[in-house]
Parts: C-alpha cells; sequence; structure tokens
C-alpha cells in the first residue's frame, strides 16, 4: 500500500464509528446471525424478564423484515405473574413466532422432579430439569440465552457459544476459544449450545438500550400500586399461592419489581419510577447498594441469579 | 510494606451515563506473575468508582482476614487467582467499566503456562495491549513475549506500564532506562502506536489519578490515556468487505421476491448505488438499498450489522463476499499463515482440519511448516516442524476452494481463520494471513 492511501485509511475517514451502543447492537446482531446460520433449530429462552426482552428485540432486527426465525422457549413454574404471561401471549402474537412452553407442572405430575417443601420452597431449581426435557424432546440445538458476563464472577469467561455436553452440563475447563469473530458452532447430534449474544451488556447497558428503543417491558417493572407482604426485606406481591404467615399484614404499596421470576418469590421494591427514564435513573443511582443490603435470605430478588448459576440461562 | 489507601469514604460509583456517543474500547493486560496486573486492574476499576458496595465490603472483609490494613486491590479479581494458584483453568476473563467518557472491555488474561493461547485469545480483538513491568527488573523475557504477540495479532496501541515505581523511589532514571532496554528490542516489531507510563498500581499513581510523586512525567495516566485514544481508525475504512451470512427471504406478500443479505461490514464503507462485485462468481451489480434493523440507511461502515439488497438477480449465499467492483481482496486456495497453535492435541502432519474464514467454512490441510517461532529470542528455527500447544509458527496451508483474502495486517477481519478438528470439533489454531 502506497503512503498516500495509508494516510488515507488512517487519518480521513475517523467520522466513522459506532457509539458503544450502536456497537453492542451490531455485535448481538452479528451473533444472533451466526446462530441461525449454524444451527438447525435453535429457540430463544424467554423468561418474559427485560434480558430475553432484549433479545427477542435484537432478533426482530436481526432478521428484518423476515420474521424471528426462531421459537421462543418459555420455562413456565406454574407460579406467574397473570402480566408476564400476557405479556409474552402479546409478543408472541405480534412477531408471528411460534412458542414452546416446557412445565414444570407437568414435570411434577410425570414424576421427574419433586416439589420443594418447607416455608421459603421454590420451582427454581426444577426449572433446569424442565429446560433439558423441553431441550432434548423439541431437537432444540441452540438455545439463545441473555446472559451476561458482568452478571457474576463465573459468568466473567462464559463464550458466546458455549458448548453443553450430552447431558446439558456447563463444563468451563472444556471451553473453546473464542478469537476474533470467528464462533465455532460444530457440534455433534445430541449435543446442544447456549448462546448469548448480550454476553458484553452491562445492566446500565441494558437500562440505556430499552429507553433508547423505546422497547415495551412488562407493567411490573414501572412502579405501580399494588397489593404486598413484607418478607425477607422486600415487598412479595399478594397472589393465589401466597399464604400468609403469623404477624404478615397486606398493605398497599406503590413498588416496582426489578427482576421477574416465580411470582411466589419475586420481591418488589418500593418506588416511585413509573417512566424508562425515571427506571434508568434509579438503577444507576441504586447500584450503589443494590447488592450491598442483599442479606442472605434475600433469595427473592436474586431469584433470577440464583437460577442462571445452576444453568436456566 | 505499604498498603492501599482505603480512607473509609466509600467509593460512591459513577453516576452511569445516560445515552450517549461514547465509544467503546476493548484492551487486553499481560504482565508476568506478580508484576502487579489485578493489583492493577483493581484499582482501575476501584479509582474510576466501578466497584459496587458490597463487593468492596467482601474485599475489605478478605482482606483484613489475611492480614491487610486497607483494601488488597488484586481480590477483585481473585476469581482467576485463585486458579492459578491451584495452576488450573487458565482462561480469558472479561470486565466492564464505564467512565464519563468511554466504555471499557478489558480482557484478562492470567498469564503463564498456556499463556501465549489466553494472550493472543485476549489480543484478537483489542484496541490495545497494556504491558507491565515491574520497575525493580526492567524488561524480562516475559516482556518481549507480550509485546511480540500484541505486534503479532496487530493490536493498534500498546501501553508499557513501569511499575512498582514506589520500590525504585520513583525514579526518572530508572523510568529511562527501562524505555531504552525497551525500545533497542521493539525495534525489531512492527508496532505503531507506543507509550510509556510510570505507575504505582499500588499506590495508585498514574493508574487514574495523577502522581505526586513524579513530577517528571507530564503526561497522561493510564486512564485518560485510555479514554483518548484515537481509535475510530483502528478499523480499516478503505477496502470495503462485506461476508454473506444469511440471506433474508420474508415469507410473507409484500416482500415477494426480495433478497436481502445480511451480515457485518467487514471494513471499509458502502453506500447505496455503489457498484459492487459478488466474490467468488464475480458478478457485478448496484447496491439497491441497505437496512439497519428496520431502518434503511444511505451508507454502512464497519463494524456495523446490516442487510442489503442488490439492483440485479444474482445467486448469492452465505460465504460469499460482496466487494466494491474496483477493490477486491486476493482469491486464493494456498497461502501462508502466522499460525498460533492452542490446543493440547499436537498438529497432525497433512491432516484434514475444517477452516473457517470470515463466514465460509472450508476444509484444509497445513502443507507445510515454513518455520517456528522462538518468541522469546525473536529468531527463525526452521528445523522443529512440530506444532503442539502455544507454538507459533509460519504454514502454509491449502484449502479445497478459493478464499477471498486479505493480509492481516491490512484487514483484521478478513486475514484472520481459525482451524477446527473434525473429531472433536474443538477449535485448534488461529492463523494470520501474511
Ligand atoms: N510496592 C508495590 N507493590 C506492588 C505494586 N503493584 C503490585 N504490587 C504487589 O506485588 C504483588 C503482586 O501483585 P499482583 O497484583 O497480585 O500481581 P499479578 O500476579 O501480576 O496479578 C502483590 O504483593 C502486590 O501488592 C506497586 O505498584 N508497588
Amino acid at each position: 500500500m502506497d503512503s498516500f492511501r495509508r494516510s488515507l485509511k488512517y487519518n480521513i475517514m475517523s467520522k466513522y464509528y459506532l457509539n458503544y451502543l450502536d456497537e453492542l447492537e451490531s455485535e448481538a446482531i452479528y451473533i444472533l446471525r451466526e446462530v441461525w446460520a449454524q444451527f438447525e433449530n435453535p429457540v430463544i429462552l424467554f423468561s418474559g424478564g427485560k434480558d430475553s426482552i432484549l433479545v427477542t428485540h435484537l432478533a426482530k432486527k436481526a432478521f428484518h423484515p423476515a420474521t424471528i426465525p426462531f421459537a421462543l422457549m418459555h420455562v413456565d413454574t406454574g407460579h406467574n405473574f397473570p402480566e408476564t404471561i400476557k405479556f409474552r401471549d402479546d409478543l408472541v402474537k405480534n412477531l408471528d413466532v411460534k412458542l414452546i412452553v416446557g412445565s414444570v407442572q407437568d414435570s411434577i405430575d410425570n414424576g421427574r422432579v419433586a416439589e420443594e417443601r418447607g416455608k421459603n420452597a421454590t420451582r427454581n431449581a426444577l426449572q433446569i430439569t424442565t429446560l433439558l426435557d423441553a431441550i432434548e424432546s423439541n431437537k432444540v440445538d441452540c438455545a439463545i440465552g441473555g446472559g451476561r458476563r458482568d452478571e457474576e464472577k463465573a459468568r466473567a469467561k462464559e463464550r458466546f457459544f458455549s458448548h453443553r455436553d450430552d447431558f446439558g452440563q456447563w463444563d468451563p475447563k472444556n471451553q473453546r476459544p473464542e478469537l476474533w469473530n470467528l464462533l465455532n458452532g460444530s457440534h455433534f447430534s445430541g449435543e446442544h449450545f447456549r448462546a448469548f449474544p448480550i454476553s458484553n451488556w452491562t445492566e446500565m447497558d441494558v437500562w440505556n438500550y430499552i429507553k433508547r428503543e423505546n422497547i415495551s417491558i412488562p407493567s411490573l417493572y414501572f412502579a405501580h400500586e399494588r397489593e404486598v407482604v413484607f418478607r425477607s426485606n422486600s415487598w412479595i406481591p399478594v397472589s393465589e399461592f401466597l399464604k400468609l404467615e403469623e404477624g404478615e399484614n397486606v398493605e398497599r404499596k406503590k413498588i416496582r419489581f426489578r427482576t421477574l421470576g416465580d411470582i411466589t418469590i419475586t420481591g418488589g421494591i418500593e418506588s416511585e419510577a413509573d417512566t424508562l427514564a425515571k427506571i434508568v435513573q434509579e438503577v444507576s443511582a441504586m447500584r450503589k447498594t443494590e447488592r450491598g443490603d442483599r442479606s442472605d435470605d434475600k433469595r427473592s430478588e436474586t431469584a433470577m441469579e440464583d437460577r442462571k448459576k445452576l444453568g436456566y440461562f | 510494606m505499604f498498603y492501599p489507601f482505603y480512607n473509609g469514604a466509600k467509593g460512591e460509583r459513577n453516576k452511569l451515563m445516560e445515552i450517549n456517543n461514547n465509544q467503546l474500547l476493548r484492551f487486553t493486560t499481560a504482565g508476568s506473575v506478580d508484576d502487579g496486573k489485578s493489583t492493577l486492574i483493581g484499582r482501575l476499576l476501584f479509582d474510576s468508582k466501578s466497584i459496587f458496595e458490597d463487593q468492596l465490603d467482601a474485599v475489605s472483609n478478605t482482606s483484613k482476614k489475611k492480614g491487610y490494613d486497607g483494601v488488597d486491590l488484586a481480590l477483585f479479581t481473585d476469581g482467576l487467582k485463585d486458579e492459578r494458584e491451584q495452576g488450573i483453568t487458565i482462561d480469558v476473563a472479561y470486565r466492564y467499566f464505564t467512565t464519563p467518557k468511554r466504555k471499557f472491555i478489558i480482557a484478562d488474561t492470567p498469564g503463564h503456562i498456556q499463556y501465549t493461547r489466553n494472550m493472543v485469545t485476549g489480543a484478537s480483538t483489542a484496541n490495545a495491549a497494556v504491558i507491565l513491568i515491574d520497575a525493580r527488573h526492567g524488561v524480562i523475557e516475559q516482556t518481549k513475549r507480550h509485546s511480540f504477540i500484541a505486534s503479532l495479532l496487530n493490536i493498534p496501541h500498546l501501553i508499557v506500564c513501569i511499575n512498582k515505581m514506589d520500590l525504585v523511589g520513583f525514579s526518572e532514571d530508572v523510568y529511562n532506562k527501562i524505555i531504552n532496554q525497551f525500545e533497542e528490542f521493539s525495534s525489531k516489531l512492527l508496532m505503531k502506536d507506543v507509550r510509556f507510563i510510570p505507575i504505582s498500581a499500588l499506590l495508585g499513581d498514574n493508574v487514574v489519578n495523577r502522581s505526586k510523586n513524579m513530577d517528571w512525567y507530564q503526561e497522561g495516566t493510564l486512564l485518560s490515556t485510555l479514554e483518548t485514544l484515537h481509535i475510530s481508525s483502528d478499523i480499516n475504512k478503505i477496502d470495503a468487505r462485506f461476508p454473506v451470512q444469511t440471506v433474508l427471504r420474508p415469507q410473507s406478500k409484500v416482500y415477494r421476491d426480495y433478497r436481502g443479505y445480511a451480515g457485518r461490514v467487514a471494513s471499509g464503507i458502502y453506500r447505496i448505488q455503489d457498484e459492487v462485485a459478488v466474490l467468488p462468481s464475480g458478478f457485478t451489480s448496484r447496491i439497491k438499498s441497505i437496512n439497519s434493523g428496520e431502518q434503511e440507511v444511505e451508507e454502512a461502515y464497519a463494524p456495523m450489522s446490516i442487510s442489503m439488497t442488490l439492483e440485479d438477480d444474482i445467486d448469492i449465499s452465505r460465504g460469499d463476499m460482496i466487494v466494491k467492483k474496483n477493490n477486491q481482496p486476493e482469491m486464493a486456495q494456498e497461502f501462508d499463515v502466522m499460525l498460533c497453535w492452542l490446543n493440547n492435541d499436537s498438529a497432525k502432519p497433512r491432516a484434514k482440519y475444517k477452516i473457517i474464514h470470515t463466514s465460509k467454512e472450508e476444509r484444509a490441510i497445513i502443507k507445510e511448516v515454513v518455520y517456528k517461532m522462538d518468541i522469546n529470542l525473536f529468531e527463525r528455527d526452521s528445523e522443529d516442524k512440530n506444532l503442539d500447544m502455544n507454538d507459533i509458527a509460519r504454514v502454509k496451508i491449502r484449502t479445497t476452494r478459493r478464499l477471498m483474502l486479505d493480509t492481516y495486517r491490512d484487514n483484521r477481519n478478513t486475514g484472520s481463520i481459525i482451524l477446527i478438528d473434525e473429531n472433536t470439533n474443538e477449535t485448534v489454531a488461529a492463523g494470520m494471513v501474511i
């Protein structure tokens, strides 16, 4: 290359760059398209939470004007917020995609798993069996998740394409190095992959992007009045599944939820944030103490996170 | 013994910015064991107020248990440290922080045994490499290795941090001597942008905050350097390359006959009505429309993910490349690459591998090992032809079909390949086209 071209190359065109959100978006779209190209039967793991809604939104962009070529797979604990289910069904209709529901209740009825007992019993751990069963029976070879590397230490080393063995397990020591943008999804039959298109996003990036794109998310994320019970340091919503303990009172509070999971254990926080702009503001201020005042028994607030560790995402 | 000061005032977390035009910078860190890499990363995160309170509490507690007065900053990255001590998984871990100027991704590669493999992995997407030198020891073998890899991977910016300046009396002389040592050997390497910064990761001098002990150093701190590196031109903007990932064919009536070619622009700029050639077939056409998501746009540039339609009906599929008619890559079936071997199983002579280049997948054999690099001495070894884990060698590759290639120096995205062992499906090697 002569020196004229070289100087052209390094100087003139510097106005052509992406800002960080555009770059994250572009990377995620690239990964979603690789999934489509390299696998036979991929699905998006859809929990109804903001991360999986974001992934679905990105998939829509990736394949426009075609419809999203992936089914949404929802592992249903049976203990849902009615709002989550309605949101899911509306989204599926809007996007014209297929919905696959793996039901924890079915897994319990079939004797695949046993319901936990005791005061803090949840169906979180049970979901993993249901998920792996659904993956197997639907012959899914890649499950796309909304996991992010900033969520916890162990995830910091997760790949975009994460290899699972025949038993659906993740072996951190046996992951393929990922260089440049070259993704290796080669797999034998029976094995499946997890793909994480938003690996490089932080929680703040997710909220900023949701706000920028004005992505619709369940009303539960916004501050609203609700009947709740104070338990384990957070506000648990009243539902048909909730059994009041001694000394607990039902109160009406203005709250919102930061993560959405099983209704029996998802705790809300008191908040006035009823717009995306206010949520972005609240989350950035709150990050100071989000985990700081998490006590051991705050199982509710971390419900989603714990599930991810165990292999849900 | 010094300890970093943590004077009770919990670092208030950064007010994270709203949407803006900040860029993303990816960097990798390298240093030999005990040069202070973990401390440096901890210091960067801590002083840029990227640490959560609970993380801080946890680390304070552990520090106390270990007998520290303050906070052992190295503990913020302890996940990898434990592993290193136990000698198990060596890997790349990614960490994130944001300042009002940029978002950063650190590819943190713990260094020893499988170092080459890890650093190559972390370096492959990095805009910058931060290399640590212990001021007491100056340039050592490891420094040369790391610099060699940074140059081999064509990392655009290299920042050499001379650490532990507090242990050499913050001496300008020591600093200058080390710069001389470095420049002596690095003149053999191809590097565009090299900077030196005297720091103390432990005390925080010149990491985020300017040092009060080294007024002889007037340039930027490490963070301000990372915040202001000019990275817009790290991507090749001249040679337009668009590898097709997949073809979009909507089923709806409105879009009958629509064929959108989807992919991520590898380099260069595309505009509507540009004359393009489709490789390998060579057919030419013009760009009819460009889409970024649902939005129609006039132009697209790297690294945007887009889809485009062409004026003419041409048979195009995944693995094809759309380029400008007057600027085409080389099409070759036999070519030389610098190969880094990444797997425990050594290379098998004349064995077939799957090769991935952009969105194209073919099969390949390693025809010949031309020479191996001794990365400590920067010397070539033409005798030893074995390729084992962490080896770097110049090899001749032959593929079943032609690939559309640029040299890696010109274009990281179209000059890189990986090899996959078809028996295990593992990624066994990474190569850079010469
Ligand atoms: N005096 C001094 N000690 C340092 C400095 N940076 C790191 N250290 C110490 O060097 C040792 C190794 O540091 P560490 O960050 O664990 O090194 P790593 O192996 O490169 O990650 C620790 O005892 C640190 O406290 C520095 O700038 N000055």
